[in-house]
This record gives C-alpha cells, sequence and structure tokens, in this order.
C-alpha cells in the first residue's frame, strides 16, 4: 500500500510495506497498525513468544550538561540525582499547574567499562516530542544541552521468548534487570538498549543507528519465535497492562495523582516541592484527588471505548473512559477510566454506557493482565 | 446476491433479505470480537446505520442496503461472533429485512460489479 508523501518515514516503513503491512498516519509518521497476521493474532503472540515493534516515531535524545540530572529535574518530579548509573526511570514533563505535557523515559547507559555515559537519555512519545523538547530547552536554557538523536531509530522486542532472542545475539544483554540499560556494540553496531518495553512483557528496547535498523530488524525476524508487531496490538497489550496513553488517558489537565502514577513522584521530591505544579500534586497526595483512574472490567455487551460515559448503580454519569477497548487474553472488554475517588475501590459496580445502552462493569485491580518483568538477573 | 459500496451483501427471498458483510469486510476488520444486531420490529431506512461490528481495535458501522423491517437478527454472534470472520457471507448474516422496495434491491452491484469495485480500491 503507498502512503501519504506529506508523513514521514522511518527506517523501517519500506520493509514494513513489504511485509504487507497495513500503513495509517501517526504522530505525523506513516506507521503500521498490523501486518498480515491480524492484531488478535500478533496480540497473543506477543504474550506467548516474542513481538517485534518499531518505535523510531518516538524521540530520542541526549541531555548534555554541567548537571543534567539535577536540571532535568526542574521538569519532573522524579529522583534523577539519585539514579543509579545503568538505571532508567520512568517520568513526565509537569505543566505549572501538575498537569503532565508527556510521560517519557529518561536513564543514564553505562558504557562497556562500567561508567555512566554522558548525560541523560531521554524518550518521549513521537506525538509530542518537537513540543517536549522545546519546553525542556525553554526551561532548561543553559543548563543544558539538547542533541536529538534523529539519527537513530528504536525497536522493541517483547513477549516471554524476547530476552531468550536478544540473548543468542548479545549474551551481555543477559545480566540487565528490569529498567537496566547500556549503551554499548552489538549486533554489530552500536546500541542504547533498556530491559524494559510498554507490554508488561519482560523484553528490550534497542536504540540503533538508522542505517543499521534494516539490518538488525530482519536479524530478529530471523527468529521463528519473534513475529512483526503493530501499533494495534501494542495499544491492546499497553491496554491490558493497565498503562496510560499520552493523548488518551494522560494529558495537560491530568495529574500524576489523578492518572495514579504517583510512584513517579519521588519521596524526596515531595518534600523539596521543588517541581512543576508540586502545590496541587503535594496536596492531592495528601487530600486525594478529584478524580481517580481506574481499571474497568466490562461484564456484559460490547467493550466501552474512548469517550464512553460511566455511570455509578443508580445510573447518573460519573466519569468517563479514557482508553478501552477488547482484551484478546480476557476475552473481555476493558477499559481505564477517570471515577470520583470513592468508587475507585475494586470490586465497586459501575456501568459503562455504550451507545446509549446501560452495561455492568467492575473496577478491578491493574493490571489487568500481570506484569512479567524480570526485576532480578 | 447484490452487493454495496459499503460491503454489505443481500440474498433475497421473496420479499425477504437477509444481510450481511461481505469477505472483503470481513477480512478488513480483522478478527471481530463483538456485534451489535438490530432489533427485530425496528424499521430501517437504506444507509442507516443499523448493526455495529467490532474488532480488538475499533466499532464500525454497518449500514442498512435496503429499507424496511427488521424480521429477524442472527442469534449466533451474541455468542460466537467469529462467525463473521469464518463464513462472512452465509453463517455470519446479520439480519433478515422484510423489504419496503424492490427497486432500492435492484438498483445494488451484482458480483461482477462489486468484483470489479473492489478492483478499484
Amino acid at each position: 500500500m503507498a502512503h501519504d508523501e506529506t508523513l514521514k518515514t522511518t527506517p523501517l516503513t519500506d520493509d514494513h510495506v513489504a511485509r504487507g503491512a497495513r500503513m495509517v498516519p501517526f504522530a505525523g509518521y506513516a506507521m503500521p497498525v498490523q501486518y498480515p497476521m491480524g492484531v488478535m493474532q500478533e496480540h497473543l503472540w506477543t504474550r506467548e513468544h516474542a513481538g517485534l515493534f518499531d518505535v523510531s516515531h518516538m524521540g530520542q535524545a541526549r541531555l548534555r550538561g554541567v548537571s543534567p540530572l539535577s536540571a532535568f529535574e526542574e521538569v519532573v518530579p522524579g529522583d534523577y540525582i539519585g539514579l543509579k548509573p545503568g538505571k532508567q526511570k520512568y517520568s513526565m514533563l509537569l505543566n505549572k499547574t501538575g498537569g503532565i505535557i508527556d510521560d517519557l523515559m529518561a536513564g543514564r547507559p553505562l558504557l562497556p567499562d562500567g561508567t555512566p555515559d554522558d548525560g541523560l537519555f531521554v524518550i518521549v512519545n513521537g506525538a509530542c516530542k518537537d513540543n517536549d523538547f522545546k519546553v525542556i530547552d525553554d526551561e532548561l536554557a543553559g543548563q543544558v544541552d539538547i542533541h536529538r538523536l534523529e539519527d537513530r531509530a528504536l525497536m522493541a522486542i517483547q513477549g516471554p521468548e524476547a530476552a531468550a532472542v536478544v540473548q543468542a545475539h548479545l549474551p551481555a544483554a543477559a545480566d540487565m534487570a528490569f529498567m537496566d540499560i547500556r549503551s554499548m556494540p552489538g549486533f554489530g553496531t552500536d546500541l542504547i538498549i533498556s530491559r524494559s518495553g510498554y507490554t508488561g512483557e519482560d523484553g528490550y528496547e534497542i536504540s540503533v543507528p538508522a542505517a543499521e535498523a534494516v539490518r538488525v530488524w530482519n536479524l530478529l525476524l530471523e527468529d521463528e519465535r519473534v513475529r512483526p508487531i503493530g501499533l494495534g496490538a501494542r495499544d491492546s497489550l499497553r491496554l491490558e497492562a493497565g498503562l496510560p496513553l499520552y493523548g488518551h488517558d494522560l494529558d495537560e489537565t491530568v495529574s500524576p495523582v489523578e492518572a495514579g502514577l504517583t510512584f513517579a513522584v519521588n519521596k524526596n521530591r515531595r518534600e523539596q516541592r521543588d517541581f512543576p505544579g508540586a502545590a496541587r500534586i503535594v496536596k492531592e497526595l495528601a487530600e486525594g484527588p478529584a478524580r481517580a483512574k481506574v481499571c474497568l472490567r466490562v461484564l456484559e455487551g460490547a467493550p466501552a471505548r474512548e469517550g464512553a460515559e460511566v455511570a455509578d448503580e443508580t445510573g447518573n454519569v460519573v466519569g468517563v473512559v479514557t482508553s478501552g477497548g477488547y482484551s484478546p487474553v480476557l476475552k473481555a472488554g476493558i477499559a481505564l477510566a477517570f471515577v470520583p475517588p470513592g468508587l475507585k475501590a475494586p470490586g465497586t459496580k459501575l456501568k459503562v454506557i455504550v451507545r446509549g445502552k446501560p452495561q455492568a462493569a467492575e473496577v478491578v485491580t491493574s493490571p489487568f493482565v500481570p506484569h512479567r518483568y524480570v526485576r532480578k538477573v | 446476491m447484490r452487493f454495496t459500496k459499503d460491503h454489505e451483501w443481500v440474498e433475497l427471498d421473496g420479499d425477504v433479505a437477509t444481510v450481511g458483510i461481505t469477505a472483503y469486510a470481513a477480512e478488513q476488520l480483522g478478527d471481530v470480537v463483538f456485534v451489535e444486531t438490530p432489533d427485530v420490529g425496528k424499521t430501517v431506512k437504506a444507509g442507516d446505520a443499523f448493526a455495529v461490528v467490532e474488532s480488538v481495535k475499533a466499532a464500525s458501522d454497518v449500514y442498512a442496503p435496503i429499507s424496511g423491517e427488521i424480521v429477524e437478527a442472527n442469534p449466533e454472534l451474541g455468542d460466537a461472533p467469529e462467525t463473521v470472520n469464518a463464513s462472512p457471507e452465509q453463517g455470519g448474516w446479520f439480519a433478515k429485512v422484510k423489504l419496503a422496495d424492490k427497486a432500492e434491491y435492484d438498483a445494488l452491484m451484482d458480483r461482477d460489479a462489486y468484483e470489479a469495485f473492489l478492483q478499484t480500491l
């Protein structure tokens, strides 16, 4: 299928088209929403074997400066000064009122000699990246230089067999645990590799030079345990894992406390209150937020999708679905939704209103499908 | 059997038309996980959204290819929505419609015309 000429491409776009992927516009790029295998089978393959994802649309950058970690703390609520070399941490850029500008991953890749890579390696969402780097540049002018790594592709390999696939090529990756990040040679090129992902599965995210992307991608796909997976299954996998998607579950009005992401507001930062929107966020931590993010399992009828209203048992509309769909593993509708905090306890019976019809739903614990991160090696 | 550009099919038996989505539509949608069929007794107009078919990723409207009264909905699709993928033009039918105007049926594409239309997509 031809793609729109106005869309950007990744180093892997031609390969996706050659594999028969259905290409759609996403974050300004032509991206594969599914391959001939289809969303359902791609999803299940990733849960059972290993799925390979092109996420080169995401923004990669290095922040360098005299003290990039302490500077970075001016725009995020996470403890980055305390981030150990070789570790990465999930966080979010915050606006002045404590709303989320974007969520991100930032880490200190370890070099083969055991010293930390210079600077902070940051990955942000593709649709937000230009604004994100402008915000960082504006807020941290004179403190950090932003080196956008537009000459690098990014791929994720996820699933219970992903680690064995990667380690067959790269034995040194075997002693990395969840959220470890390294800068090292591998696959015949130079990598920035972390043991992480956004499916709830074990796996790695691998940044490679753009010119090497097709070769590394196809090398991984030579392994019969690996299949290419599109954005459709990426979305259903992250939803089952209870992970929020920016622009749907998170936006500039949503605080980390409302979003259920308080783990990303570190204790020392709460005490210091020195991040954007700290007044609101510290208050919400103490008194509770105005709305709470919950996981809903739909007990009957159609899947509830983004925008569906949520009602209490008496029929009063009390909230809204921020993302929802069908869980191939649970074979049921699942959704993330905002509800009043009094209705957030697992077991609470609610209704989702789909095409005017109220359907039974229940608050369940997050995640819908257990995470399988490898926290110790 | 007759076809629409929205990829529905219609098969006429007397004045009752059985309606479903084509194999092409089912393939495009991917694995069907939920079908909402119209209520029996409801009157629909050609072009109205009268059913919904859902995949993992999205919900899609199905449009009534002809006007009339719904006289039967496929009861199997509630428990087995995957029938739409397995047998889109037979067991995966959505509803039976008592035809209001046979001219609407006559105006639809025959299979040769539909196949030719698919070649243009």
